[in-house]
């Protein structure tokens, strides 16, 4: 809870910091209220809704409204999916307007000891450092292989968790061991005829937990006839930080992977993860105030492509034969990738075109499935409800496959599927993965 | 602030869980569509069913608190925002469809229906509701109805109140009156149907309406025309209606407006033309085919530069859609669009659009025109700051003398958006003092104690009508 003194202070910076021309954009049509989940899910209540947020923003800065604990309430419950953004008329940033308003709550409330000593450990002590990255899900490798997860299951230790949690730990995927995650490529050649020649940002969970995706990655670039370079000075993209109120270091991170790829000469910077995707190509809007860095984040922004729309381009799924045994696949849209990086058809074309594969849209495949970064642990009740909602139009595809772009989406999926008990029937994947798989068949 | 005894009535009445009056929930019912309206209201309340709508309004009538009935927010007059504080009344409970009645071609519904959905369900039985909001996508039918909406269609198929043949209404004092029937025919004394539609909610409290249905038409076809003139256009439009054709949709957008849609639709919408027509027809296959021809032949008399095709239902619905976005397309330019809906014999469009022109030029403003103008409605939006105060002055007598302008033409203030408190200034201007006489008659007679909706329509102060100085 804010006291009133911090309140007080959240007022002030507010009215120094919140973008005024973008809060007045918002000329409150309301076209955004039918692609929202929250305010679908609340029942239609206007609080729960980018139109409201914004308003109860702009009186914040108005001083109409003091920022209590209901209209904090309002900003915590929205995901941050930005699926209001693409079909507003006016173009209101509505994702920068949140950021801001998340930063600016957080940096000045006082978190309870355990709180800030989790968030200090996740935001500053973990991401922003390979190393220790590596360590932690080689703690967790060891956890499954060394028998202790067999032991933990047994004797119910897993029940000492929230109910959601305790699912989410049977749904990682197998970790990779420490020396996998050390020896990591810095250097791929294109496989044929070279065409382009590309950067990878391999990101720091999916370089770790998701180790096999990124590599299912590369190959595919391979061949597509892309050079593949890897700069191993890369660090975490900072979307968690930017998003969870810790913009400071999201700037810090920014201006690193800036400096780890902007030598290298590359066609394209590629991404295979909706979330980190759509924080690097906002990086110019991150450090716009910063002119020594603002020019850099544009030229770094204009490199920045999905593996989907890149494969497409290229033509990849032309030029490589695409088989799968006989199965029903649906996709669900990374949020991020759809809505940010405006990234939506080039995954369905590259499903379409394996032979095997019948694909089948499901209903509201662009909304959020309640995964939304570390929302699903932060607000587990509301992520919960999302999730059950996308099973049920997952269900109705009769889909074997659900397919995603992004590692926070895709053990939602898994979440969903277990939490239904459909684990043997129903599998979620990374469309890499689904990719790669094809190509091998 | 409610007296704590109202309140605790009230929660009685709805339950604790659908009353709201903490600072947040009042904050997000302060304002509607419309810029520069927005005044909190004390208590927000979700009631269940009609009984429960009746018994609130027992209530505010005994104390006198004022009651504002709010659909989804989208309208462009000030209609919802409670400019005098008070209860603001949502119905997000009363939300459903309750009948389709193939046998007599109606639908039944409560207020809080989202238009769209509606239309969908009905459609999916052949069924046809013609009237299209731009805002139908989030728009509520009751709304619709207080408002009495138009749309993109209402040229071939009038507006809301065309459509609109029952009513059940919960009266100030508390009593729950029916109107009208699933009637083609009923003369049963004053046509209070009527006489609610587009009431603004300063009548009564609509808590379920019976909705005409057509059969749906069998094929639909639309076109663009482009024009780098921009009276040739609006000529060509009052040319279709002499000739004596009534298509479907007749719509008009400049070329700031098209900019501006295009911008945000990315359609490939022509930018490099002064105006464009939209042109809709339905109807039987060989009626449709003949009155485009015959419609494209007339544009190009008028010197269209060129006729599109739309290709496929798709393209169509492309254009549509980036149609309805127009209002808030224009929000790029500059963050304050402040719109109006003033409307004029179809013969007088080109006459209007000139007027428009003439008079953004006299007050140095940015004017984007846009509108339905195969109806005569048009939409010139002023794209400004609502922070340059001496703009704003300007953009005041700019639209004072559009809407002088109108009425000169033998037009109207408001075509479909309403008068709510942004035109009721003006609203003597068209009906003279005994026109507001006659209103102020029949609103003291039902609402006695003025608590529904009070500022709306009816203004303390009438402005002095300009002289327009041609």
């Amino acid at each position: 809870m804010t006291t009133l003194k911090e309140q007080e202070v959240i007022q002030q910076q507010f009215q120094q910091r919140m973008d005024e021309d973008e809060l007045l954009n918002c000329m409150r049509c309301g076209f955004c209220l039918p692609t929202c989940p929250t305010y679908i899910e609340s029942g239609f209540k206007e609080s729960h809704s980018p139109r409201g947020r914004i308003a109860l923003m702009k009186a914040v800065v108005d001083g109409l409204i003091e920022p209590d604990e209901d209209f904090e309430r309002s900003l915590d419950l929205c995901l941050g999916c930005r699926a209001c953004e693409p079909v507003c008329p006016s173009g209101v940033n509505y994702g920068h307007l949140l950021e801001e308003a998340r930063d600016i709550i957080n940096q000045n409330k006082k978190f309870s000891l355990p709180a800030r000593a989790v968030r200090g450990a996740v935001f500053q002590g973990l991401f922003p450092h390979p190393e220790r990255m590596r360590r932690t899900v080689g703690l967790l490798g060891f956890y499954q292989r060394s028998g202790l997860q067999t032991i933990a299951r047994k004797i119910g230790f897993l029940g000492l968790l929230p109910k959601s949690l305790a699912t989410m730990e049977k749904v990682l995927p197998q970790m990779p061991s420490v020396k996998e995650m050390k020896n990591r490529p810095k250097h791929l050649p294109a496989l044929g005829v070279q065409t382009h020649r590309v950067a990878f940002f391999s990101g720091c969970l999916m370089d770790t937990m998701f180790l096999k995706t990124n590599d299912a990655t590369m190959k595919l670039l391979q061949q597509a006839g892309c050079e593949v370079v890897i700069p191993p000075e890369q660090v975490c993209c900072g979307a968690l930080h930017g998003h969870g109120g810790e913009k400071a270091t999201a700037k810090e991170l920014a201006k690193r992977n800036i400096q780890a790829f902007e030598d290298l000469d590359v066609d394209f910077i590629i991404t295979n993860a909706g979330g980190c995707g759509a924080f690097l190509i906002d990086y110019d809007h991150l450090l716009k105030d910063d002119p020594q860095w603002c020019n850099r984040a544009k030229a770094f922004t204009e490199k920045i492509k999905d593996i989907s729309e890149v494969l497409v381009a290229v033509d990849f799924h032309k030029k490589v034969k695409l088989t799968l045994p006989p199965q029903v696949v649906t996709y669900q849209d990374s949020c991020h990738l759809r809505n940010v990086m405006k990234t939506s058809s080039a995954p369905r074309v590259l499903l379409q075109a394996i032979e095997g594969v019948r694909y089948q849209e499901m209903k509201d495949a662009d909304r959020c499935c309640g995964s939304a970064g570390i929302y699903n642990i932060v607000e587990s009740e509301s992520s919960m409800v999302m999730l059950d909602y996308k099973m049920t139009q997952a269900k109705a595809t009769h889909a074997t496959t659900i397919v995603t772009a992004n590692p926070g989406c895709l053990l939602q999926m898994q979440l969903g599927i277990e939490r239904e008990g459909l684990s043997a029937k129903m599998r979620g994947v990374h469309i890499v993965d689904l990719l790669l798989e094809a190509v091998q068949e | 602030m409610l007296a704590n005894e109202v309140r605790e009535k009230l929660i009685a009445i709805v339950s604790r869980e659908n009353f709201e009056d903490s600072k947040t929930e009042r904050l997000v019912y302060s304002y509607d569509a419309t810029p520069n309206f927005q005044s909190l209201p004390d208590a927000v309340i979700s009631p269940r069913n009609t009984q429960e709508v009746a018994e609130i309004l027992k209530v505010c009538n005994e104390y006198k608190v004022p009651i504002v009935p709010r659909g989804s927010g989208t309208n462009l007059c000030g209609g919802t925002c409670p400019t005098e504080g008070g209860i603001v009344l949502l119905f997000k409970q009363m939300n459903q469809i309750l009948e389709i009645d193939e046998e007599n071609l109606t639908v039944t519904v409560q207020p809080g229906v989202i238009t769209l959905d509606m239309t969908n369900a009905v459609e999916a039985r052949g069924l046809f509701y013609p009237p299209d909001p731009s805002s139908m996508k989030i728009s509520t039918i009751g709304g619709n109805i207080n408002e009495n909406s138009g749309g993109l269609r209402g040229l071939k198929y009038g507006v809301t109140r065309d459509y609109v043949i029952a009513l059940e209404v919960v009266m100030p004092n508390g009593d729950i009156i029916r109107t009208g029937g699933k009637l083609a025919k009923d003369v049963a004394g004053y046509d209070l149907t009527r006489l609610m539609v587009g009431s603004e909610g300063t009548l009564g409290i609509i808590t379920e309406a019976t909705l005409k249905l057509i059969p749906m038409p069998e094929t639909k076809k639309t076109m663009l025309a482009l024009y780098q003139d921009l009276s040739a256009a609006a000529r060509s439009v009052s040319k279709i209606i002499a000739n004596k054709i009534i298509p479907t949709t007749l719509e008009f957008l400049d070329q700031p407006t098209l900019k501006v849609v295009e911008d945000f639709a990315q359609i490939g919408l022509p930018t490099d033309v002064q105006a464009v027509l939209l042109i809709e027809q339905d109807g039987p296959a060989e009626v449709v085919e003949r009155d485009l021809q015959k419609m494209a032949e007339i544009c190009r008399q008028e010197q269209a530069v060129s006729i599109q095709m739309a290709a496929s239902e798709e393209e169509a619905d492309a254009l549509r859609t980036a149609r309805r976005a127009a209002l808030s397309a224009i929000a790029r330019l500059k963050p304050t669009t402040i719109l109006e809906d003033a409307t004029v014999p179809r013969s007088e469009i080109a006459n209007m659009v000139q007027a428009i022109n003439e008079i953004a030029d006299k007050y140095k403003l940015d004017i984007c025109t846009f509108g339905h103008a195969g109806d005569g409605n048009l939409h010139p939006t002023c794209a400004t700051d609502a922070r340059n105060h001496e703009e704003m002055e300007r953009v005041e007598q700019a639209f004072a003398e559009i809407f002088s302008k109108a009425i000169e033409l033998g037009g109207t203030i408001t075509g479909e958006h309403g008068v709510g408190a942004m035109k009721a200034p003006y609203l003597e201007w068209k009906l003279k003092k005994e026109g507001i006489a006659v209103m102020t008659a029949i609103k003291q007679a039902l609402d006695p104690n003025n608590i529904l909706n009070p500022g709306k329509v009816f203004a303390k102060d009438s402005r002095k009508r300009v002289v327009v100085t041609r």
